[in-house]
């Protein structure tokens, strides 16, 4: 069925892009509509017309709805939408070019990481100078980076052919050591238990814009970087030799895709926290209806991804409601399923 | 076209590759043999940029292969792994358009209408066009591997390098990879070079053969001189034993094996096995013979169990006979394919037949003879042919180990008896009236079991020699009066 249903839609690249943008619009306006406020669609639609065509308001729009959408809700769902699709898109590369439908920011270990380059800049107020509020997102990018090579360097000693388990595995217990680091961490500066979960589970609630600010020039720079790759991210996923073989520079083109995979997740991290399996779940989704074509996959990965998290965010924020849960759960819950159905899938391939 | 200078080096520390130095001509099928851990994969990854090596160099085309780009070496070497993984479902002209990857040019890398046409032309080319929108992952093995050679072939490379390339193939798809990389290297001057496990495909394909033992070159050679029995079976450490092709002049390697049934090392052929009837005169062996013969069913060389000498007719003319004497030979329960057959018109009674011992061996000697069509060889221009069975049919069967050149050796002497034999009776040809040397459709056999006593020649004067010259000629004398006396009554 499955295969069919692939067969059916691959073809039509066009139908895949307009579907993809207009789950991304239906996912925002319904973040931005729906809370403890209810505010009409067309209202909204009105509200972020006038912000952008400086026009005055139409009247009969409630000047609290207006408040509500600019300063609440539009930025925590662009900012849900911009950390989706860092994560989604950066979880696509990483499979590709480590030919593992398992990993994602998550499951590697790179999250985790970013998290302690977060936590150690806001926890204990370090700042580099001259990059003012970069400070946050660079230090994450850092930690992000030497997480990935610290763990592609140990899955590489327990085992050169590199097995997907391997990696994965590596990356989970990098993930389980750096997450109690950070829990060390916050306890250890006093600050309530709730902050840890805050970034263990991650969370887009009251950021404002400051964070939109943070997270989108990296998260411009890292999908131009992975966009510009995705041929090389083909090749790469049938192996580094036969990339090689077919002509690609594959110690650079390897070193650029990890390099951008940390800035996206970095990126997303530093204003987020750890949110798991966006990176498996929306490109292994996105792969099944539309094809493994990295030049494709990668900024469908991104329309989707950004949708999803934003869908995500709108459900931690209602389903209990007035309390919030950490994003992080939602996105856990439907993640760590499909994990699992991934995993058996390829133990049923290799049987069979 | 590339020139490897006493190249050196491996994975990391150690040199599993040590100074190997040889050339490669453009147009060329190059193979390279040999065992397990000698380093024929590692050299292969060197050639193909992969693995960088210690000391030496490898020249492309006369310049350095360090100094091309992964791209510009991509332009002109292609490779074809033993194995490739596939973790996504690519459909089989997406991955076949990856080939194009170097070609492309520019910041967007435009799919243009060339590439397009090189893409569908490989694709046809390997026969995966078919397959176009399938997922790789569904293919079969051999399919899977077509699809990669298309790949590599995309890539428009002037040299192909392959590791193993039939491994997971079935014999049809080896052959066929195989001929098309041959019809390449003649059609488009395409240079290949590849590991073979197989020394008998890379006897029949390969212009030249490169053997490596312990990361050293042993030879670099001519298939006929690589592939020689003892350089085989030191490389190897195994028993092989080496052959003709029967239709193509290459050389072909064949396994012995250590196995031997002890049970039957007492089997001896002797008369008692014969049995007589009216229509046939039929031997039937317990273990297979090696023979050598001229029948109608069975001849040549090889292995054979039953020996027939079927009655026909004076008369008995079929166009078909080969066939008509594989029916008959089923019609008996008897197997076609471990059988030698003969035809001949004399009576099956009138067969001669005498066994013969010397020390350790014995050779038994059946013969039925008729002179209707006896014929003076060195005056056989005087006859216009016909096919009539009139015949002297000699199977010699002997108990020991005989040499190819002892097979021939014991037609000769078998020949030179039966002459003699004719000689001493005065038969002589009809139509020039001097003595003939044997009948125009004369068959004879030579059948060994192959065990007991080594006998390396059967000459006149040898032991094997004696026997058969001695047993053939006794024996055609008293078929033929046998067979005298029948016609004058």
């Amino acid at each position: 069925m499955q295969k069919l249903f692939t067969r059916k839609f691959s073809t039509n690249k066009y139908l895949a892009y307009l579907l993809a943008s207009v789950f991304l619009l239906m996912a925002m306006l319904l973040g931005i509509s729906i809370g403890t406020v209810s505010v009409p669609i067309l209202d909204i639609i009105g509200i972020i017309g006038a912000e952008i065509f400086r026009y005055s308001l139409n009247e009969s729009i409630d000047p609290m709805h207006s408040n509500i959408v600019m300063n609440i809700r539009l930025p925590r769902v662009i900012l849900a939408g911009l950390v989706g699709a860092s994560l989604a898109i950066a979880g696509a590369a990483f499979q590709g070019l480590l030919r593992n439908p398992l990993a994602d920011p998550y499951t590697l270990g790179v999250s985790s990481g970013a998290s302690v380059g977060a936590v150690i800049t806001l926890f204990f107020g370090v700042s580099i100078p001259l990059a003012g509020m970069f400070t946050l997102p660079i230090l994450s990018i850092t930690f992000a980076f030497l997480t990935i090579m610290m763990v592609l360097f140990f899955a590489r000693r327990i085992d050169r052919g590199m097995k997907v388990e391997t990696i994965i595995l590596t990356g989970i217990i990098f993930s389980s050591f750096l997450g109690a680091f950070i829990s060390l961490m916050i306890a250890l500066t006093g600050d309530e238990l709730r902050q840890i979960i805050g970034w263990l589970m991650g969370s887009v609630s009251m950021r404002g814009w400051d964070y939109i600010n943070i997270i989108f020039p990296f998260f411009l720079i890292g999908s131009f970087i992975l966009l510009m790759n995705a041929k090389e991210i083909n090749a790469m996923s049938f192996g580094e030799e036969r990339a090689q073989h077919i002509g690609v520079n594959v110690q650079r083109r390897k070193m650029l895709v990890l390099i951008a995979g940390s800035i996206l997740t970095g990126a997303a991290v530093a204003v987020s926290g750890t949110i798991g399996f966006v990176g498996l779940v929306i490109p292994h989704l996105t792969r099944l209806l539309w094809g493994p074509d990295h030049r494709h996959l990668l900024p469908l990965s991104i329309f989707t991804g950004s949708g999803f998290l934003i869908l995500a965010d709108l459900v931690a924020r209602t389903i209990i409601s007035p309390t919030e849960l950490p994003i992080g759960v939602i996105t856990s819950m439907i993640g760590a399923p499909v994990f699992a159905v991934i995993l058996m899938n390829r133990r049923k391939e290799r049987r069979g | 076209m590339l020139k490897i200078q006493q190249l050196t080096g491996g994975y990391t520390g150690e040199a599993i590759l040590k100074n190997i130095s040889f050339e490669v001509e453009k147009g060329e099928l190059f193979g390279i043999l040999g065992p397990n851990g000698s380093g024929k994969t590692t050299l292969l990854k060197m050639l193909s940029g992969v693995l960088p090596f210690s000391n030496g160099n490898i020249l492309l085309k006369d310049k350095p292969l360090k100094q091309y780009s992964a791209r510009e070496l991509a332009k002109i070497i292609a490779v074809l792994p033993q194995h490739s993984s596939q973790a996504f479902s690519y459909t089989v002209k997406e991955t076949v358009s990856l080939g194009r990857y170097a070609h492309q040019q520019g910041w967007f890398q435009t799919w243009s209408e060339m590439d397009e046409q090189i893409v569908r032309q490989v694709m046809g080319q390997t026969g995966v066009a078919q397959f176009e929108n399938q997922d790789i992952q569904l293919l079969s093995g051999g399919e899977r591997q077509r699809v990669f050679l298309a790949q590599a072939l995309a890539q428009e490379p002037e040299i192909l390098l392959l590791d193993e390339p039939t491994n997971h193939l079935d014999l049809s798809f080896q052959k066929d990879l195989l001929d098309r990389l041959k019809g390449w290297t003649n059609e488009r001057n395409l240079t290949v070079i590849s590991i073979f496990h197989d020394l008998n495909l890379a006897g029949l394909y390969c212009d030249r053969l490169l053997l490596m033992e312990n990361g050293k070159i042993n030879l670099d050679d001519l298939p006929n001189e690589v592939l020689r029995e003892e350089r085989i079976r030191a490389v190897y450490k195994t028993k092989i034993q080496k052959q003709s092709h029967p239709k193509v002049p290459a050389p072909q390697m064949v396994l012995l094996p250590e196995i031997k049934d002890n049970q039957t090392d007492d089997v001896s052929i002797d008369e008692a096995l014969l049995q007589i009837s009216g229509e046939y005169l039929a031997l039937k062996s317990p273990i297979p013979l090696r023979t050598m013969s001229s029948g109608v069913v069975g001849s040549g060389t090889g292995w054979h169990k039953v020996f027939i000498n079927r009655h026909v007719d004076k008369n008995y003319h079929c166009d078909d006979y080969r066939d008509d004497m594989v029916a008959f030979i089923k019609e008996n329960d008897f197997e076609p394919g471990e059988t030698v057959g003969m035809m001949t018109a004399v009576m099956i009674e009138d067969v001669d037949y005498q066994l013969l011992r010397d020390v350790d061996f014995s050779v038994l000697i059946v013969v039925t003879a008729g002179v209707g069509n006896a014929i003076d060889a060195s005056r056989s221009m005087e006859h216009t042919f016909q096919l009539s069975p009139g015949t002297i049919n000699t199977w010699v069967f002997v108990n020991g180990h005989l040499t190819e050149e002892a097979f021939i050796q014991s037609i000769m002497t078998a020949t030179e008896a039966k002459t003699k034999a004719l000689h001493e009776l005065e038969v002589r040809d009809k139509v020039t009236g001097s003595i003939a040397t044997g009948t125009s459709t004369d068959s004879i056999s030579i059948a060994a079991t192959q065990r007991g006593r080594h006998l390396e020649f059967a000459g006149t004067i040898t032991p094997l020699g004696k026997l058969i010259g001695k047993g053939v000629y006794d024996c055609t004398i008293e078929a033929i009066k046998k067979s005298r006396q029948r016609v004058k009554i």
